[in-house]
């Protein structure tokens, strides 16, 4: 007996919020088969990557440490996600965010005051807008896809921050390591809870939250990118420009990924070096389409994703899961949710049979 | 008498609360061109979407040939012999004419585009195949699911509202087509709610109010009046008495206007010069496809001209040719355009939101938040006024059937009180008394001062309500008639072209 899909006449709010928790447990459970056939105690397993990361305060501070980045990202990339200008290159974004800010401390090493960190946040900001700006223009004047631009945009940050930091950058004292001087400490980003290396950044990121959700679903010109993503012949019949829906999201999302960078060299990091990032730019495209690209969704999402990464760290100490193992679950977590989001606008129904929905 | 090709007795369906339809009793004689009247939500949509098979029925029976029958999908349907051609159309627009009918149709495409050619020619429903759907007409469009209907060799064809595009030309060859299949055996149920039509093809007629049915009939044996009043349950609104005017000065004028489509299946626009006078309207006829719709995005701003041709476009007075449709619309200017979905309307939104699409400046966005109290407002009154038959202001707009979403968008389009009022087919797929209701207040826009222009493939509509018209075809404007000395078969051979060399 074969099952049809059938368009609902609504969306349905049921499943929006469903969906992304069956996903999230059908993952698990694939995930867990595929631990069973490594040869790992799945025991284990789950408890290193699943609990483990909220049965302890020092572990739980790590993860929102870890979730700081992603939610500024994911909140960002998601106004562009919903106006359906992808940008997928919030990596490349969030290196150049660390670049700016970096320039203060390494130009500037025996500065002190108080407005260092916060002047470097904003730096942070304007390199990833200014890196995300460049996607927005050809794709604007010239037609260029966003997609491919940010991406290739992402190898050549790349290939910048390892000039600067086997070059002009480098520590003189640093052992020829490929890193900058540490930060001078009016160049970290205070911490906030005592004892924990969660800092203000986690403050910032929430704030973004609550105006990434004002701005999305209140305000007109939020709702004018929504437009764009939904129906862009309905943008065109209203009027709404839609070189100026491309320049906020890119705008919006590079500023947002380029902050997040900042706050990664001025806090956990204190330095300039090759591995600030551990893909966050692209782990905060999936937190943004798990969080369905809705800003309250986006903060549970983004708890969770950094959860997964610190169960994966412990999963490797404790239980000698692969480095693998964690991108796989948030590959295969995805697109579970991809297939299961279509419930979301469709229903199933078995041939012969109506199911109500 | 033998058994009913089709047989109906006691169906019911229901969404949630709506009945759509109740107790429907209805036989099809094999050889009959039968029609189902009725209003926007009297159940017609359900109902044919009970017998092809799109939907199931709550209650009831469906015999096909005598044999009691409940297709559960429209794969089912057609393999009994079922075929329709929806209002709605069901094509991919990415693709070719020939692909789009190779997805249902077997065959080699070589096979399959002259067969296309061979019914095109046979039925006057000429189309390419090797043409991408998105690059055709309405009309168009649905010439190819007619064909694709026909290939399947039905024996019974469901059409839904098919002549609504149709020129009268080409109405009276699908006219002449369907003929020739009821003689060849096959039965057409058809849904029209152009009651002269059905009185001249139709043998029976059955006639549904709210759901339920209301009368079998002859309907050669009543008049439209008896028709329409037992389709609507009362009598038919009166037209508008018509009021002569003094023409205003020009609001909208386009002079000489050429256009290149970058897209080579759009038409070409050539010398296109019209007028528009403050308190008149002026209809643009002619068959989908000559250059309505790339005319239709040149006077809306969807389609912008460069600084230097901003004067092929005036807009009271003032040159708009590189405006936006935005800045057009703050001129004065307000705009329905011929698709509702996706265009007038995102489909995924709520009405109130689609309110929000072009109602924005009626104080529904305060420093840049939106109000949401007032765009509710704003949508109650546009659903009140314009009877616009919706669980409410919540409703998503792609819940709607064609005929209440265009109500909605022709109402929000009203409610902001244009100087300058563009319609592009006004009244397709909307019932009768919605559709008189519409061109009555068109009417009272042009008494009111403000100037109208309408594109219409109804030639009648056009002349119930316009005072001037001009035909289209092939991306050139004739010259203009005035309706009071002009006659129907004028305006029909500019159509066809037969006026060439005289204009």
């Amino acid at each position: 007996m074969g099952i049809r899909m059938i368009r609902r006449t609504t969306a349905s709010r049921r499943m929006a919020v469903l969906a992304p928790m069956g996903a999230l447990l059908l993952a698990i459970v694939l995930n867990f088969l595929l631990y069973i056939v490594m040869g790992n105690d799945p025991g284990a397993v789950f408890y290193a990557l699943l609990l483990e990361p909220f049965v302890s305060w020092s572990s739980f501070s790590e993860v929102l440490l870890k979730m700081t980045p992603l939610l500024l990202i994911a909140q960002g990339l998601a106004v562009g996600f919903r106006a359906k200008v992808i940008n997928i290159g919030a990596e490349g974004q969030f290196i150049l965010g660390a670049i700016f800010a970096s320039a203060i401390p390494v130009w500037f090493p025996q500065a002190t005051g108080g407005w260092i960190w916060p002047l470097m946040l904003l730096l942070g900001g304007m390199g990833g807008a200014l890196w995300a700006a460049l996607p927005a223009f050809w794709r604007v004047r010239l037609n260029a896809s966003e997609i491919l631009v940010t991406l290739m945009m992402s190898l050549i940050a790349a290939q910048l921050l390892a000039y600067l930091l086997v070059g002009p950058w480098k520590d003189p004292m640093g052992f020829n390591f490929p890193q900058t001087v540490m930060f001078q400490w009016d160049a970290m980003v205070p911490t906030l809870i005592p004892g924990t290396r969660v800092n203000v950044a986690l403050i910032l990121a929430l704030l973004w939250s609550a105006l990434a959700y004002v701005y999305m679903q209140k305000s007109f010109q939020g709702y004018q990118l929504v437009v764009g993503g939904l129906a862009p012949h309905a943008t065109a019949y209203a009027g709404f420009s839609e070189g100026r829906a491309v320049w906020l999201s890119l705008l919006i999302g590079g500023f947002a990924a380029g902050l997040a960078g900042a706050a990664e060299v001025a806090g956990p990091m204190g330095q300039l070096q090759r591995s600030i990032s551990s893909g966050y730019g692209y782990a905060a495209i999936i937190v943004a389409y798990l969080g369905g690209l809705h800003p309250v969704g986006i903060l549970f999402s983004s708890l969770f994703m950094a959860a997964l990464y610190i169960g994966g760290d412990n999963a490797m100490v404790s239980a000698g899961l692969p480095v693998a193992a964690v991108r796989v679950f948030q590959g295969s977590l995805l697109c579970c949710y991809l297939a299961a989001i279509v419930l979301v606008r469709y229903r199933l129904v078995r041939d012969g049979h109506e199911v109500p929905a | 008498m033998p058994a009913p090709l089709l047989s109906l007795r006691g169906l019911s369906k229901s969404y949630g609360t709506v009945r759509a339809n109740r107790d429907i009793d209805l036989d099809v004689a094999a050889g009959s061109i039968h029609a189902v009247l009725g209003e926007n939500g009297a159940g017609k949509s359900t109902l044919m979407k009970l017998i092809y098979g799109v939907e199931s029925p709550d209650a009831g029976e469906m015999r096909w040939q005598g044999n009691v029958v409940s297709p559960s999908s429209p794969n089912a349907a057609r393999s009994q012999g079922i075929g329709m051609v929806f209002q709605h159309f069901s094509l991919f627009e990415t693709l070719t004419v020939v692909e789009n009918i190779s997805l249902i149709v077997p065959g080699k495409k070589r096979e399959l585009v002259a067969r296309i050619r061979q019914l095109g020619q046979d039925y006057g429903l000429e189309v390419d195949p090797l043409a991408h759907v998105h690059a055709l007409s309405v009309g168009e469009r649905q010439r190819v699911e007619i064909i694709r209907c026909l290939m399947t060799d039905p024996k019974l064809l469901i059409l839904d509202e098919p002549t609504s595009v149709l020129p009268p030309q080409s109405v009276r060859t699908l006219f002449e087509t369907l003929l020739k299949l009821r003689d060849r055996g096959v039965s057409i149920l058809f849904i029209s709610h152009k009651l002269e039509e059905i009185r001249s093809i139709c043998d029976h007629a059955t006639i549904l109010r709210d759901g339920a049915v209301t009368g079998h009939v002859d309907p050669r044996e009543h008049d439209a009046h008896d028709l329409a009043q037992m389709m609507i349950g009362r009598d038919m609104p009166a037209p508008r008495p018509f009021v002569p005017r003094e023409p205003g000065p020009v609001l909208l004028e386009l002079a000489g206007l050429d256009h290149q489509p970058d897209d080579p299946f759009q038409m070409a626009l050539k010398a296109v010069s019209l007028k528009l006078h403050a308190g008149e309207i002026l209809g643009i006829a002619g068959v989908s496809g000559n250059g309505q719709a790339e005319l239709a995005r040149l006077i809306s701003g969807e389609t912008r001209r460069h600084a230097e041709a901003r004067d092929e476009v005036r807009m009271f007075g003032k040159p708009v040719g590189d405006l936006g449709a935005a800045a057009r619309r703050r001129l004065g200017f307000a705009f329905v355009p011929e698709e509702r979905l996706g265009r007038g309307a995102v489909p995924e939104m709520s009405l109130s939101d689609n309110s929000l699409l072009t109602a924005h400046g009626r104080g529904l966005v305060t420093r840049g938040l939106i109000d949401r109290r007032a765009e509710d407002a704003f949508t109650r009154r546009c659903i009140a006024q314009y009877d616009v038959r919706t669980p409410g202001p919540q409703a998503e707009a792609g819940a709607l059937s064609g005929g209440n979403l265009q109500k909605f968008i022709v109402g929000r389009e009203m409610e902001l009180a244009p100087k300058l009022f563009f319609v592009s087919q006004p009244t397709w797929g909307v019932d009768i008394g919605a559709a008189t209701e519409i061109r009555r207040r068109l009417v009272d826009m042009r008494n009111a001062g403000a100037a109208v222009l309408v594109i219409s493939e109804e030639i009648e509509e056009l002349f119930d309500i316009c005072d001037r018209i001009q035909v289209i075809r092939e991306g050139r404007l004739s010259p203009s008639l005035t309706v009071s000395d002009t006659r129907v078969e004028e305006v029909g051979r500019y159509m066809i072209g037969a006026e060439e060399g005289t204009a």
